[in-house]
């Protein structure tokens, strides 16, 4: 039987070298233009017909728009907008990357720290430059916040750097190890199924398919996690509490 | 160990997952959100429209009510006028019909007692003449005395007067 980590390997498709550095089109890459596929697809090919009383799939469309358009709302405000495209596709990466691991003998390139450690440092310096942008070295504020006793500062601020350096940290881990261990955990309750044979494997088969449910929950949730914190910086960034 | 911490595999992941990233932004961004936003601002627009509409023709419509009573009141205020002339009219006209119809009659009773009086006065005067007549004959019948024919005339006369 197969490693359970095994679905996790980086196979090269086709070998591409740039500048003596391997970026090999792999499994990886490969879903990751599936994705940008189904997500183009979903968006553009369901809007199609740009019904004033939407259909099936400009409903979902739209849902997933205004999803977005919400979160954006409820935690950043009117200026959060601006950066409507980017939280976005950030959320449609992540969803849709989530959602095709789920497919038998799919790649989830959310599962590779690698994957999710960018995301996340993007967002990261994304906020801190727009931090810093819009407010100037006020942004450091942040770190001390108002109302709060001068004596406590010595504890506070080295606290609150810590929080806000572990931003990426939290971000990109979360998702890469909620999407690893709930594939490995699917893995080895299909390995048990096998192994116990047709008599008794049918209470792992159970157990695999009430997580394989779970696990469709979790791929949804952790999109929406990694979005709303996402949007939460921001606000940080954009309104300072 | 898990293949996620193998270092030889970030370099194709990270080259991947910009090219990608970037062209689903691209996509996201100039494509599909435009379009969505376009179709759900399109629809408020119609919706707001709509709106707008429904209270314009309510005020319209209120307007119209208005009016309306307005018109009601006024006629029914003229119905009456009119019901008001027309009865004072009938009022005086048969006011001065009941007077001519009361003078009229009131002068054929008058004409009426004349001709009844003349009429008595008459029969009267022949009553007198015969009763004269009868006492003369009975007087020469049963007497045999001749008087003088204008002895019973006085004498029915004053009988007459004396009963009638």
């Amino acid at each position: 039987m197969a490693s359970p980590v095994h679905q996790f390997e980086i196979q090269p498709l086709i070998p591409v070298s740039v500048g003596g550095v391997d970026v090999s089109f792999s499994n990886s890459a490969l879903f990751m233009v599936i994705a940008v596929g189904v997500s183009y697809g979903f968006l553009v090919w369901g809007m199609r017909e740009r019904s004033l009383v939407p259909g099936r799939w400009q409903s979902m469309a739209e849902l997933t728009y205004e999803f977005v358009a919400n979160m954006i709302r409820d935690n950043v405000g009117k200026e959060g907008f601006r950066y409507f495209p980017f939280i976005f596709t950030l959320f449609m990466f992540v969803l849709v990357g989530n959602v095709l691991g789920m497919l038998p003998y799919s790649f989830t390139y959310t599962s590779h720290i690698a994957v999710t450690g960018a995301l996340a440092l993007v967002v990261f310096a994304g906020v801190t430059l727009i931090g810093f942008a819009r407010h100037g070295l006020h942004f450091l504020r942040l770190f001390f916040p108002h109302g709060a006793p001068l004596a406590t500062a010595p504890i506070l601020i080295p606290i609150e750097i810590i929080s806000y350096l572990s931003r990426p940290f939290s971000l990109s881990v979360r998702l890469f190890a909620n999407m690893t261990v709930g594939h490995i955990m699917l893995k080895v309750l299909a390995g048990f199924v096998v192994s116990l044979g047709v008599v008794f494997g049918i209470v792992p088969l159970a157990a695999t398919v009430g997580v394989t449910i779970l696990e469709f929950g979790i791929a949804f949730l952790q999109a929406y996690v990694f979005t709303i914190l996402s949007c939460i910086y921001l606000n940080d960034a954009i309104n300072m509490h | 160990m898990l293949p996620q911490f193998n270092p030889a595999f970030f370099a194709t992941q990270l080259f991947w997952l910009a090219m990608c990233f970037g062209v689903l932004y691209f996509l996201m961004a100039r494509i599909a959100v435009p379009r969505i936003a376009e179709v759900l601002s399109e629809r408020q627009r119609r919706i707001d429209d709509d709106l707008e509409r429904a209270s314009q023709l309510k005020t319209q419509t209120e307007s119209a009510i208005q009016a309306y009573e307005r018109a009601l009141a006024k006629a029914r205020a003229e119905a009456h006028a009119v019901l008001q002339r027309s009865q004072d009219e009938i009022d005086h006209l048969v006011q001065t019909r009941n007077r001519e119809v009361a003078e009229r009659l009131a002068g054929e009773v008058r004409a009426g007692e004349q001709r009844i009086a003349a009429a008595k006065e008459v029969a009267l005067s022949e009553v007198k003449g015969i009763a004269a007549e009868v006492a003369e004959t009975a007087v020469v019948r049963l007497a045999g005395l001749a008087l003088d024919p204008s002895r019973y005339r006085e004498v029915v006369a004053a009988v007459v007067k004396e009963h009638v």
